[in-house]
């Protein structure tokens, strides 16, 4: 095998990615619209022709895809308890590279059914217990879902004790239903792999083919991943490194969109001190979470939204009428900005972005005073260590002053209790190749790795 | 299996007995979920929903106790949790007080047992054996 070629069919974007495995090079890449609406295979063969255009007729070996196309994977999350099953059902759905448009917990209404079937939840991930745990909330749930013959797929991911009844319960209402390991089996700790498998294969067999996406495969080998796992994979092994090949160590990576923030960090995230300690659920070595009230343009909004007065009369004091900026953009969402004064409101707001996103999603900390001293609580994942921050997405590419946009991730003395990065070097994601480069992985993840070394530039 | 939550409520950091407390009540076949020191109110509460927990076993050994443990009952019955057993235990207040009286002020927060200093974990073993068989008897609303 020499040539590869991979495809991230996107939202708007079908993006192709031409490697030499050989070379441990990029041939090429190109991009035009998504056609899935009218035939995904249009917008791969005009991005096609643009590629050969620049590199010459190229026979490939092997072709795979990944896509977020037609509305990406949409998910609901359902657990018992918030800050336990629910957030563990969250953290999987977001790991395995869904959207989560619904979040429920302890026992779920007709309105809440009613939310899922409006809504066009792809999958459902259903669960709640821990093993040996509270059985009686997730089978009224699941009786809940059966009793309204949903189509959708639901994945049991509670309590392991009472599948039996589960069985029984979808067998009686005939449901789509799939069983997997109790995410959360023990208080506290995930378990969050095999749920990720039966969403992903779940995603391949069934999803795909509904969206219009699976007609692709008459040409290429397969579609394998959703997008943002692709990308979660590709800087998973940048982080890690492979066989005797150096990873790049704990990471932070920020994509900004114009409908959402999704941040990724790749690190352990546990306590650094002695007297600190880890309270809650532990997070995972790769950690994806996503904002869908921060972005460019769809969410422009959203952005407003986070800043209080004070905040906006300090932009206007810079000249800057964030009212009406947020607005515009929300407006006209196909907007690039043409002027001096449009491109820093972009910054500007993409540094918000990247500010509130990371609030997020970074772990904090607490202090107790005690007789013998201070003593630290920390919730969530310690972020201190990072060595790099990554910048992938449109307005921070295009970006004069990426370095700027992605600052506003590090320390900062008005939220001293995020356990934020201290001292990174930054990169920039400037061929859009993170997700290629996951694809990549699943065939030579040695040569993904060379070649995401060699194309992300410092900045 | 019954299950039970343990941890050292409220700033306290005192872990040594709450690690004996989990090994001994494991070893007799308890399914034991220990939510560790420096433990609000609420992880008690969200450990106990999530694992079917028929007891809270709250341990304070620093002395503040009684402001720690306030509310804990009626927090139990807003969650759904109307027959969980509530033990407390350890050095709960300050100093060397009547305890005939602090036992009076916990039983009246709504705990069902409440135990003197240097009460061992082995000694209530029976205590706990029995409150279980009887779980659901009562219920605390
Ligand atoms: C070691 C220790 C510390 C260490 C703790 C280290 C650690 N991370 O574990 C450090 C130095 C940090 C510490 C700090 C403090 N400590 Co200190 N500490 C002790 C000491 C000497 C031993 C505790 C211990 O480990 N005992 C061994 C274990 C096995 O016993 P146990 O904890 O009592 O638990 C058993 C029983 O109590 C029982 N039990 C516990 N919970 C429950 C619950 C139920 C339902 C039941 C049935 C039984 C039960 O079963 C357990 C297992 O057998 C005690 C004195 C003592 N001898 O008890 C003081 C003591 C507990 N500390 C005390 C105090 C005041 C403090 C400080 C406030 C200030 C200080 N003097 O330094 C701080 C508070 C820090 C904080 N925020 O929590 C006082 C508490 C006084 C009170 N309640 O009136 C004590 C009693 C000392 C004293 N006589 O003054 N302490």
């Amino acid at each position: 095998m020499e040539k590869i070629l991979l495809i991230d069919f996107g939202s708007t974007y079908t993006k192709l990615t031409a490697v030499s495995l050989k070379n441990e090079e990029i041939i090429g890449t190109a991009a035009s619209f998504t056609t899935v609406s009218s035939d995904i295979k249009e917008g791969y063969h005009n991005a096609l022709a643009k590629l050969f255009a620049k590199t010459g007729e190229l026979k490939f070996d092997k072709i795979i895809a990944c896509s977020s196309a037609a509305g990406g994977l949409k998910m609901a999350a359902i657990g018992l308890v918030e800050e336990l099953t629910v957030e563990a059902a969250k953290i999987v759905c977001l790991g395995a590279g869904a959207k989560v448009d619904i979040i429920l917990s302890h026992h779920i209404t007709n309105e809440d059914v009613e939310n899922i079937i409006k809504k066009k939840i792809d999958i459902i991930l259903l669960a709640g217990g821990t093993d040996g745990g509270n059985s009686e909330c997730v089978l009224y749930n699941l009786r809940k879902l059966g009793e309204a013959h949903i189509k959708i797929p639901i994945i049991y991911a509670g309590n392991r004790s009472c599948r039996d009844e589960v069985l029984k319960i979808m067998k009686e209402y005939d449901l789509n239903g799939f069983i997997c390991d109790n995410i959360m089996a023990k208080l506290n700790l995930l378990n969050i792999e095999d749920a990720k498998n039966v969403i992903k294969q779940i995603f391949l067999s069934n999803i795909i083919v509904g969206k219009g996406i699976k007609k692709i495969e008459e040409e290429i080998d397969g579609v394998i991943l959703p997008t943002p796992q692709a990308l979660l994979q590709g800087v998973d092994l940048l982080s890690k490194g492979y066989l005797d090949e150096e990873g790049l160590g704990e990471l932070l990576v920020f994509d900004i969109g114009g409908a959402t923030t999704d941040v990724y960090s790749l690190c352990p995230g546990e306590p650094k001190r002695g007297d600190t300690i880890l309270k809650g659920i532990q997070e995972p070595y790769a950690k994806r979470t996503v904002e869908g009230d921060l972005g460019m343009r769809y969410s422009a909004l959203g952005v407003l939204a986070s800043l209080n007065e004070e905040k906006l009369d300090m932009y206007k004091l810079q000249g800057i009428d964030m009212e009406k900026e947020c607005n515009l953009r929300h407006q006209f969402v196909e907007m690039i900005p043409q002027s001096k004064h449009e491109e820093v409101v972009d910054e500007l707001m993409a540094k918000i972005c990247v500010d509130t996103a990371l609030s997020r999603h970074v772990g904090k900390i607490e202090s107790y005073y005690t007789p013998m001293g201070i003593m630290y609580l920390q919730s969530g994942k310690d972020l201190s260590d990072i060595k790099y921050i990554i910048g992938t997405g449109g307005v921070i590419i295009n970006s004069p002053q990426p370095k700027k946009i992605l600052e506003a991730g590090l320390y900062n003395k008005n939220k001293m209790m995020e356990l934020r990065p201290k001292e990174v070097k930054y990169l920039l994601d400037s061929n859009y190749i993170l997700s290629a480069m996951g694809l990549l992985s699943t065939i030579s993840p040695l040569c993904a790795l060379r070649i995401m070394k060699k194309y992300l530039v410092e900045v | 299996m019954n299950t039970i939550v343990i941890g050292v409520i409220g700033a306290d950091v005192h872990a040594v007995g709450n690690k004996i407390i989990e090994y001994t009540l494991t070893s007799q076949g308890y399914n034991v979920v220990n939510v560790g020191v420096l433990a609000t109110q609420e992880d008690f509460i969200n450990a106990a929903i999530e694992s079917d927990a028929k007891m809270i076993l709250v341990s304070s050994l620093y002395g503040h106790g009684e402001i720690d443990c306030r509310g804990l009952r009626e927090k139990c019955i807003e969650a759904g949790l109307d027959k969980i057993i509530l033990y407390v235990g350890g050095n709960i207040v300050v100093g060397k007080q009547d305890f005939k009286e602090v036992e009076q002020r916990f039983l009246a927060m709504g705990f069902n047992r409440v135990f003197p200093p240097m009460t061992k974990i082995e000694s209530v073993l029976d205590i706990i054996k029995k409150d279980l068989e009887e779980y659901g008897k009562n219920t605390f609303d």
